[in-house]
């Protein structure tokens, strides 16, 4: 019997976005980083082109977060402080690709900082190190658009990616992308139709295609990680079918998310069957974060150092399966 | 699900002399009748060998169920769709670990013992690994056919054995002759090996380096007549690992591509266990029906364990969890209450983020079918009245002497509902969105 490859050709391909800013561009970044682009799923290397592979983020923290895991500790107590110098040890030593800067303690529950405050901490990031910057916000509606408005601003011309906006809550921010030059994250709760539909509602107020990345929120391992991998399948294979609509690269949170749940903080005392907590930690986020990476996310924020080094040696291993045959 | 013919494919196997002897007046209208099931091919008096054999055939499943081991068997294959939002995964895949004959008998005595007590319970379900890859990594026979004898007697788990040796893989399915053991080949079957499989009626394992290697290697076991065939389609590349498997899934399942409508093996080989968990992790999302591990690690065996739950979950049917009164933390009677539905992801996030808010506290669990919140009160199944009655007959009243309950944001039109229903009891409306549990305990009296 002969044998044929099945290939399927797509109508659709994925946007390019681009992060960050070089001199020349406006911004003070060393290169720019960009994601998406793909005409077929992921890893299909046999039926279709993937210009850019996924990436990996670390996130630093304006102030340390109340439940910090213990095992992350390890590798950061030093610094969790120390924002600047976090983001230097998350490229230098760790080999983060993008910076995430997280600001909770702006937060009035969380501590309440400024949003000059916060423009300074992003400011010392984007001073420390050389790599494109996320920032990452909060719901509370009020206050983040202060902050996200006065951080736009304060780094006007860096394109960085303001993560995030939600439909009850886009328009100050995406303005302020609009007029200062930056990427904005989209996100929706594991829902289809509302993604599709805030896309709309950006593009709508005109914000540009090529500036928006999706968050389609991410369930870690156990905690609802099935409906971000099967709703990030039926975006990727939405876009890919011609959806202009759903045909923005991804974005996936698996070290906030991992790092949040029981299994990453529970003793083995306390649950034998679950095995070492050191192992555990890094095991949850990993495979968190290798299956979102197999349903579509193009842009990863991790936490720990052992999941950035084994993701990353995967995303390159991965992409150098270019056959098929 | 079968091999979904069209009415014209068929059209074109029927004799096109519309002599309605079926009992349609034309061959076409038969095509379509028998497309969409309503007619069968045995009602054309003329239908020749040939379309008798594409009908049979069609009506076979595309991906073979594959049924190991005997005491308990685990069952592979079988599956109908590429990606689980189209239906679901039917038979969820197999996870086995390698025992390695140069690891010594006493070693390994203690190493079965040990995984053949594990197991962990998630969501009200017992989660464990299924099967042992009995492996003979030297030249002795002897310590291979003990250690397969050891397995026998001290587990219930699936057995796949692997040996280079030929004599030692017809000695150790004669060992396990009632075990229906699977057959592990690494290189092209023998004569021996395909008789000894189909004597026995064992699965078999076949290898191959590239497409045209495995559709011959599987017509040769097809044509000894051994039908229950696994299929390893081998590289060490993790990227060609999920090209290969979605070209196997999608050759079988869009394609009718009979060779490769088999369920799919893999072994898996790595230096470190972070690298074998992710390479693990693309096997489970991308299609491997059997994964053999090279080592035993708990932790590492939870994590996989669960995305093995969670991947192969129908997605029409969300897990529940019991519906009780949990604990959180270490509640007294004067503790905060909690109220939600039983649908698994709203128990796993709320209580999470009690447990992060740093309190102890009461979670009462109604039973709402597996749905969440809002779906669950539109079809009221989470209103004053059944959350009312759940309290009271379990008695939770008698147990603590808090007479404050906090129900979800969504629901606030239950609140005077619910405390009509509970006499004596105060209703406070909480948070819309779990996430905002921690500073919600902060800013309301909750006892």
């Amino acid at each position: 019997m002969n044998f044929e490859i099945p290939k399927e050709t797509n109508t659709g391909k994925l946007l390019e976005v681009t992060l960050g800013a070089t001199s020349d561009q406006g911004g003070t970044r060393i290169h720019t980083i960009k994601i998406g682009g793909r005409t077929a799923l992921p890893f299909h290397f046999f039926e279709g082109q993937h210009p850019h592979p996924p990436r990996v983020a670390m996130e630093v923290f304006d102030k340390k977060p109340e439940k910090y895991p213990a095992l992350l500790l390890d590798y950061f107590g030093d610094v969790i402080d120390k924002p600047g110098d976090m983001a230097k040890k998350c490229v230098e030593e760790y080999g983060a690709e993008l910076i995430s800067v997280r600001l909770d303690a702006t937060h009035p529950e969380k501590g309440n900082k400024s949003a000059d405050e916060a423009a300074e901490t992003v400011r010392l990031v984007l001073d420390s190190v050389g790599v494109p910057i996320i920032v990452t916000g909060h719901s509370h509606y009020e206050k983040i658009n202060d902050v996200m408005k006065k951080v736009c601003e304060v780094t006007a011309g860096e394109n960085c990616l303001i993560n995030y906006v939600e439909k009850d809550n886009y328009k100050t921010i995406a303005a302020a992308c609009l007029a200062y030059g930056h990427t904005i994250v989209a996100q929706t709760p594991i829902d289809v139709n509302l993604a599709k539909q805030l896309n709309i509602l950006l593009t709508e107020m005109n914000f540009p295609k090529e500036k928006i990345v999706m968050d389609p929120l991410t369930g870690a391992l156990g905690y609802g990680l099935e409906y971000t991998y099967s709703i990030m399948e039926r975006i990727s294979i939405d876009a890919l079918a011609g959806d202009a609509m759903m045909a923005f690269p991804m974005l996936a949170n698996p070290g906030y998310e991992s790092f949040r749940v029981k299994e990453t903080r529970a003793p083995e005392e306390d649950y034998p069957d679950w095995g070492d907590l050191m192992l555990r930690g890094a095991y949850w986020e990993l495979v968190t974060a290798m299956s979102l990476l197999v349903a579509g996310a193009d842009l990863l924020i991790l936490y720990h150092p052992q999941t950035v080094a084994t993701v990353k040696s995967k995303i390159e291993e991965m992409s150098k399966a270019k056959g098929g045959e | 699900m079968t091999m979904a013919l069209s009415g014209l494919d068929i059209f074109k196997l029927l004799p096109k002399t519309n002599c309605g002897d079926c009992g349609v007046p034309t061959c076409m209208a038969f095509a379509m009748k028998l497309a969409q099931k309503k007619a069968e091919l045995s009602e054309c008096p003329h239908a020749s060998d040939e379309a008798k054999a594409t009908l049979g055939a069609a009506s076979e499943p595309p991906i073979r169920l594959v049924k190991i081991g005997q005491k308990n068997p685990l069952e592979v294959g079988n599956e109908t769709v590429l990606f689980r939002h189209e239906k679901t995964f039917f038979h969820q895949a197999g996870i086995g670990i390698q025992l390695r004959i140069s690891e010594g008998e006493e070693r390994l005595r203690g190493k079965i013992e040990e995984i053949e007590g594990y197991k962990v319970e998630r969501v009200g379900e017992e989660l464990e690994p299924d099967l042992f890859l009995v492996t003979q990594d030297s030249q002795d026979k002897t310590t291979f056919l003990k250690i397969l004898e050891l397995v026998k007697q001290s587990s219930r788990k699936a057995v796949i054995l692997d040996s280079p040796d030929e004599e030692a893989r017809q000695a150790g399915v004669e060992l396990l002759k009632d075990e229906r053991t699977a057959i592990y080949l690494r290189q092209e079957a023998t004569q021996t090996d395909l008789e000894l499989a189909k004597t026995h009626d064992c699965p078999v394992v076949l290898t191959a380096a590239s497409y045209d290697e495995l559709v011959s290697r599987v017509e040769k076991a097809k044509q000894a007549g051994v039908q229950n065939l696994i299929l390893n389609l081998e590289t060490n590349n993790t990227g060609l690992r999920l090209q290969h498997n979605t070209i196997l899934r999608r050759s079988a399942l869009k394609k009718y591509f009979k060779p490769f409508g088999y369920p799919l093996f893999k072994q898996i080989f790595s230096e470190n266990a972070y690298d074998a968990l992710a390479n693990t992790t693309v096997s489970l999302c991308k299609y491997d029906s059997i994964i053999v591990l090279p080592e035993y690690d708990k932790a590492l065996l939870y994590a996989l364990l669960t995305l093995r739950q969670n991947i192969y979950t129908d997605p029409q049917k969300p897990i529940q969890v019991d519906a009780k009164v949990y604990p959180i933390g270490d509640p007294t009677p004067e503790s905060p209450i909690f109220v939600t539905t039983n649908f698994s992801l709203t128990y796993f996030i709320v209580s999470g983020e009690i447990e992060n808010s740093g309190i102890s506290a009461h979670l009462v669990i109604c039973d709402t079918e597996g749905q969440s919140v809002l779906t669950a009160w539109a079809a009221g199944k989470f209103v004053g009245e059944t959350i009312a009655k759940f309290i009271k007959e379990a008695g939770f009243e008698q147990q603590v002497k808090t007479r404050k309950i906090v129900i979800p944001g969504y629901v606030a039109q239950i609140s005077g509902d619910l405390e009509e229903n509970l006499p004596g009891w105060e209703v406070i409306v909480g948070c819309q969105e779990a996430s905002d549990i921690p500073s919600f305990v902060k800013s309301v009296q909750l006892t």
